[in-house]
């Protein structure tokens, strides 16, 4: 693939010791920082491999919208009260969990590595994108016309999402309990 | 330098994804694994991409834009339910979720 192996493993490196204080580190805070980091270095990402609207989308929804929620959540919730830091789980838990997890990633990288993927032909190449206008255009084309029903259905995905999140954080008036 | 190969970037998805994975398992804190959560979308999110440039199908880039809509969704919805149960046993870790047993 043609994108820079100098900036491809910044950001890798980037989104791998970021994503590792998110788990491992006991403040929430620092971890939703952590997290921010990550979704930075993801877009970079994004971007260097010609996805320019989805690097943007990126930014907009996961770091500008997702992770405020977050923050916003940790600060509402008061980070400083005795029961929000319990730290982690079992010793045994903890060794389980990531022995399973290297298992499995090396079964994925193994199968990922022997398996090829050829560029077998699909229609739209670095050179027709470019010559249609860009990456935005031609997706906004596509989102417009082939994927027109999932993209109506986001609509009331959305709509029930918002009905949702009211429903239930909203506040109970009934009993003692304000 | 060399030329990135597709398994590189394939690969790199999976570390993070089991990082998330990982993070599900290990932690308490309810809000840590709604974040860990976060990672494994974005992990995927990245191997859409990443098939999307290999086979020249913009497919794949639809459907991360779908993913990332039920991501906020999901996001909204969660860190409601976060609240409800912040409200309920005053605390956020997963161990204190033991109404039924008593």
């Amino acid at each position: 693939m043609d994108i820079s192996p100098f900036f491809f493993y910044l950001f890798a490196g980037l989104a791998i010791a970021c994503s590792t204080m998110v788990i491992l580190k006991k403040n929430p805070v620092t971890s939703a920082f952590s997290l921010v980091l990550v979704f930075f270095a993801f877009a970079g990402i994004y971007a260097l491999l010609d996805a320019h609207l989805i690097a943007a989308l990126q930014v907009f929804v996961y770091t500008g919208a997702i992770m405020v929620l977050f923050v916003f959540v940790i600060m509402l919730l008061n980070a400083d009260v005795p029961s929000f830091d319990l730290g982690r789980s079992h010793f045994l838990m903890r060794v389980s969990a990531g022995f399973s997890a290297l298992v499995l990633l090396g079964i994925f990288v193994w199968a990922f590595k022997e398996s090829s993927f050829h560029s077998i032909g699909g229609e739209f190449t670095l050179e027709k994108i470019e010559a249609a206008g860009g990456n935005t255009q031609v997706i906004s084309e596509l989102m417009f016309s082939e994927y027109i029903l999932p993209f109506e259905l986001t609509s009331i995905l959305l709509l029930a999402a918002i009905v949702g999140a009211v429903a239930i954080a909203k506040r109970k008036l009934v009993g003692g309990r304000v | 330098m060399h030329q990135i190969e597709p398994w590189v970037v394939l690969s790199f998805c999976s570390i993070i994804f089991f990082i998330g994975f990982t993070g599900v398992l290990i932690r308490r804190n309810i809000l840590v694994i709604l974040m860990s959560i976060e990672l494994m979308l974005n992990a995927v999110n990245l191997t859409f991409v990443t098939f999307s440039k290999q086979l020249n199908h913009l497919g794949g880039q639809m459907s991360v834009f779908f993913i990332i809509t039920v991501a906020a969704a999901e996001s909204a919805v969660g860190l409601g339910l976060v609240i409800a149960m912040f409200r309920t046993l005053r605390s956020v870790d997963t161990d204190e979720i033991q109404i039924l047993r008593e």
